[in-house]
C-alpha cells in the first residue's frame, strides 16, 4: 500500500481541502492519472496518483480540510483488492478528519490558547479549534514545550478512546457553514423512529454551544451571516467611541405636528424627524470633512459627495441604503428618498448600487424607542449616528421647569482617525442646526 | 554589454470576442490539453461572456439566491464550472481572462500565482488611476467602492486554467442575483468608478503587465 498525502502546493500553504475523490475504493488508477481535487485560496487543483495500482481506502473524506503531508488515501500498487487493514482504520480515527472528532466543527467554541506553552503554529490552532481542544489539557513534546500537531493528534486519540458520543449514521461536515448544520438536524417527525435515533447527535451539537437539551438548531440566513461577518469586522477594525448629545427638537416637534398632514396629502409620505436629522448631519459633515473619510491604510480618503446610508430594519435582518449627495437635498427630498429606499428595502427590491458607496451613517433606533444606543460602524465609514426617540420632558430653562421634546443623538466614531473633541464639535453643530431650524419645509 | 539570455517563452494572446462560457470552457479545456503535451505555448485567451452565472467547487447552493429555473427567464446561464471559488456572474462589459500557463515554468506555488493575477489586476487598475488592494482572506481586487475583479483558477499538473474577471463597465444589477444584499461586498467596475477606459486599452495593459510578471513575450493571435 502506498500512502497518498496532501501536496505542497506552495510554500505559503500549510493546508488544503480535499473536495473531490475522481477515483474511488476498488478503481483502477493509473500513474499520474487525476485522483482528486484540492481546493486552496481559489485554486482548485488535480492531484496525479503518484503510482498505479488500485485504489483502497479513503482517509479523508471530501469537504475535509487537512494539513499538507496528512496520508488521505492509500493506493495498492501491487494491483491486489486494497483491503484496509485493521491497524490503519484506527490510525485514522485519530487524525483531525475523522468522524468522531468532526461534531466540534459546528460549534463555534472560543478554546482557550496555552500561550505560555509558546507559539503555536496556525495547523496547531485550527486544529484544536476544529476538535475543540483545550489546548491547556495538552502537554507539548515540541522544542520548548511547543505543542506540535502530533501532540494534538494523540491528544484527540486518547479522547476518543473513550466512547464515541456521536451516532454511527452521523455526517461529518468540513467547514463551518452553518448550512451544513441543517443535514444533521432531523427533519419533521415522518416516523418516530428516525428522529429518535438522531435525537442525541442533535443534544451534542447543543451540548457543544453549552445550551440545554432540547434546543433547536437552525441554520443563519445569507444575510445573518453576511451582517455576522460585518459587525465583527467592523468591531475588529475601528476603534469604536460613542459619544452622546441632548438636543432640544421642540422646534422640529412643532413644525412637524402643524406641517405634517399636509405634508402628507402633498408628497403621498409621510414627515418624520430623520430627514431633518440627515439634513443637520450633512451641514455638520460639510463643516468637518474628516467624518465624511475613510481610512486605506496610513491614507485618509476624503469623500467628495455625502452619501448616507440609512439603516434599515428588515424582518429578519438589516439593509443599509444609500442616500446619494445627501448635501443637495431639502427635507422634502431626504425624507422622499428615505421612504422609497427603506420601502424598497423591505420588498427586496433594491439595485447593488442601492446599498454601495456610503460615507457615513443614519441609524433611527429611536422609532423602536430606544432612548440612546452605541451603533456600530458601517465599514469603511469612520462614523455613524444614532437618533434616539422624541419624547417630551420637563427641562430647566431659564431656571423654570418647561415641557420640552427631547432626543438624544449618538455618534459612533472611529478613534482611530477622529478625537474626541472634533465629534463633539461635530455634534453640536448637528445640534445647534436642530435646535434653531430656520428652513422652510413646503 | 550585449547579454545572451535566452528569448523569453511566448505567450499567445487570442482575444475571443464575445463567445458563451460553454464553448469558451471546451476551448480552454482543448488549450490545456494541447498545452500538457507541449504542443502549444503558453495562452492568454481573453472573452466576454453573454451572461451567466457559474459555481465553483466550493460553491455553496445558499450563495445563488436565484433558482436556475429564475436565473433562466431572467436570460441568464448557469453552469457548474471546475475552478477554485464559490459563486460568480459574468457578463457583457467585463473583461474575462484565462491565462493557460505552464506554472512549472514559473513557480510552482498556487498561491503565489494568484497572488501574481491580483498583482497584475492592481497594477493595471493602477495605471487607469484606481487604486485598488488585496483584502486578506477574501481572493480577488478591491476598490473603495467595492470588489472590481474576482479570481478563480483551476489547476492540472501545473497547467493553469480559468482566471481573472475583471469589470470595465458591466451592469452591477446582475449581480444581484449571487450577492444576497451587497451589505457587505458590494462589486464595482472600471465605468462605475468614473474610469472612461476602453476595453481594447485594458486589454492591451493586461496583456504587457502578465507578460512581464511570467516573463513572457506576448504574441497576439
Amino acid at each position: 500500500m502506498i500512502d497518498v498525502v496532501m501536496p505542497q502546493m506552495g510554500e505559503s500553504i500549510v493546508e488544503g481541502t480535499l473536495t473531490k475523490w475522481l477515483k474511488q475504493p476498488g478503481d483502477r488508477v493509473e500513474r499520474d492519472e487525476p485522483l482528486f481535487e484540492i481546493s486552496t485560496d481559489k485554486v482548485d487543483t488535480e492531484i496525479p496518483a503518484p503510482v498505479a495500482g488500485i485504489m483502497g481506502e479513503i482517509l479523508v473524506q471530501e469537504g475535509t480540510t487537512v494539513g499538507v503531508n496528512t496520508v488521505v488515501g492509500r493506493i495498492d500498487a501491487a494491483g491486489g483488492a486494497g483491503a484496509p487493514a485493521p491497524g490503519v482504520i484506527a490510525a485514522v480515527a485519530a487524525s483531525p478528519a475523522s468522524p468522531t472528532s468532526a461534531p466540534a466543527v459546528a460549534a463555534p467554541v472560543t478554546v482557550p490558547v496555552a500561550e505560555e506553552a509558546g507559539p503555536l503554529s496556525p495547523l496547531v490552532r485550527k486544529m484544536a479549534r476544529e476538535n475543540n481542544v483545550d489546548l491547556n489539557q495538552v502537554r507539548g513534546t515540541g522544542a520548548g514545550g511547543r505543542i506540535t500537531k502530533q501532540d494534538v493528534e494523540a491528544h484527540i486519540a486518547s479522547r476518543s478512546a473513550a466512547p464515541a458520543p456521536v451516532q454511527a449514521d452521523y455526517v461529518p461536515v468540513p467547514s463551518p457553514v452553518p448550512a451544513q448544520v441543517m443535514q444533521q438536524v432531523p427533519p419533521p417527525p415522518p416516523a418516530p423512529a428516525r428522529p429518535q435515533s438522531m435525537a442525541p447527535a442533535v443534544q451534542e451539537q447543543a451540548h457543544f454551544r453549552g445550551e440545554a437539551p432540547g434546543a433547536r438548531v437552525e441554520p443563519m440566513s445569507v444575510m445573518r451571516q453576511k451582517i455576522a461577518e460585518h459587525m465583527v469586522f467592523s468591531k475588529h477594525t475601528s476603534a469604536h467611541v460613542t459619544t452622546v448629545h441632548k438636543v432640544d427638537m421642540t422646534r422640529i416637534a412643532k413644525m412637524r405636528d402643524r406641517m405634517k398632514g399636509e405634508f402628507q396629502a402633498r408628497h403621498g409620505f409621510s414627515l418624520t424627524f430623520l430627514p431633518f436629522v440627515l439634513r443637520a448631519a450633512t451641514t455638520a459633515l460639510q463643516g468637518f470633512p474628516l467624518l465624511n473619510s475613510s481610512i486605506d491604510g496610513t491614507n485618509i480618503i476624503f469623500h467628495r459627495d455625502i452619501n448616507i446610508g440609512i439603516a434599515v430594519a428588515l424582518e429578519n435582518g438589516l439593509i443599509v441604503p444609500v442616500v446619494r449627495n445627501a448635501d443637495e437635498k431639502n427635507v422634502v427630498g431626504l425624507q422622499r428618498s428615505i421612504a422609497d429606499l427603506a420601502t424598497r428595502a423591505r420588498s427586496r427590491q433594491l439595485r447593488p448600487d442601492e446599498v454601495q458607496g456610503g460615507t457615513f451613517s443614519v441609524t433611527n433606533f429611536g422609532s423602536f424607542g430606544s432612548v440612546f444606543a452605541t451603533p456600530v460602524i458601517n465599514q469603511p465609514q469612520v462614523a455613524i449616528l444614532g437618533v434616539g426617540a422624541v419624547e417630551k420632558v420637563p427641562v430647566v430653562v431659564d431656571d423654570a421647569i418647561a415641557i420640552r421634546s427631547v432626543a438624544y443623538l449618538a455618534l459612533t466614531f472611529d478613534h482611530r482617525l477622529i478625537d474626541g473633541a472634533l465629534a463633539d464639535q461635530f455634534m453640536q453643530k448637528v445640534r445647534s442646526v436642530l435646535e434653531s431650524w430656520s428652513e422652510e419645509i413646503l | 554589454m550585449l547579454s545572451y539570455a535566452p528569448a523569453p517563452a511566448v505567450c499567445e494572446l487570442r482575444d475571443l470576442g464575445r463567445m458563451g462560457y460553454a464553448e469558451a470552457f471546451a476551448l480552454q479545456q482543448d488549450c490545456v490539453e494541447r498545452r500538457k503535451r507541449g504542443e502549444i505555448p503558453d495562452q492568454l485567451l481573453i472573452v466576454e461572456h453573454p451572461h451567466v452565472v457559474t459555481m465553483g467547487r466550493n460553491g455553496h447552493e445558499e450563495n445563488l439566491l436565484a433558482s436556475p429555473e429564475l436565473l433562466a427567464r431572467a436570460g441568464i446561464a448557469f453552469h457548474h464550472t471546475d475552478r477554485g471559488g464559490d459563486v460568480t456572474y459574468h457578463g457583457p462589459g467585463q473583461i474575462v481572462g484565462y491565462p493557460i500557463v505552464d506554472l512549472k515554468e514559473w513557480k510552482r506555488d498556487v498561491t503565489a500565482y494568484v497572488r501574481a493575477l491580483e498583482q497584475i489586476l492592481i497594477d493595471v487598475l493602477g495605471e487607469f488611476g484606481i487604486t485598488a488592494w488585496r483584502e486578506p482572506g477574501a481572493a480577488g481586487v478591491w476598490t473603495s467602492r467595492g470588489k472590481i475583479a474576482a479570481i478563480g483558477v483551476h489547476i492540472s499538473r501545473w497547467i493553469t486554467s480559468h482566471g481573472f474577471a475583471l469589470n470595465l463597465d458591466t451592469d452591477l444589477s446582475y449581480f444581484q442575483y449571487i450577492v444576497p444584499c451587497g451589505l457587505t461586498k458590494p462589486v464595482t467596475s472600471l465605468r462605475a468608478l468614473g474610469c472612461p477606459a476602453s476595453r481594447g486599452q485594458v486589454v492591451a495593459v493586461l496583456a504587457r503587465r502578465l507578460a512581464r510578471t511570467f516573463e513572457l513575450q506576448m504574441e497576439i493571435i
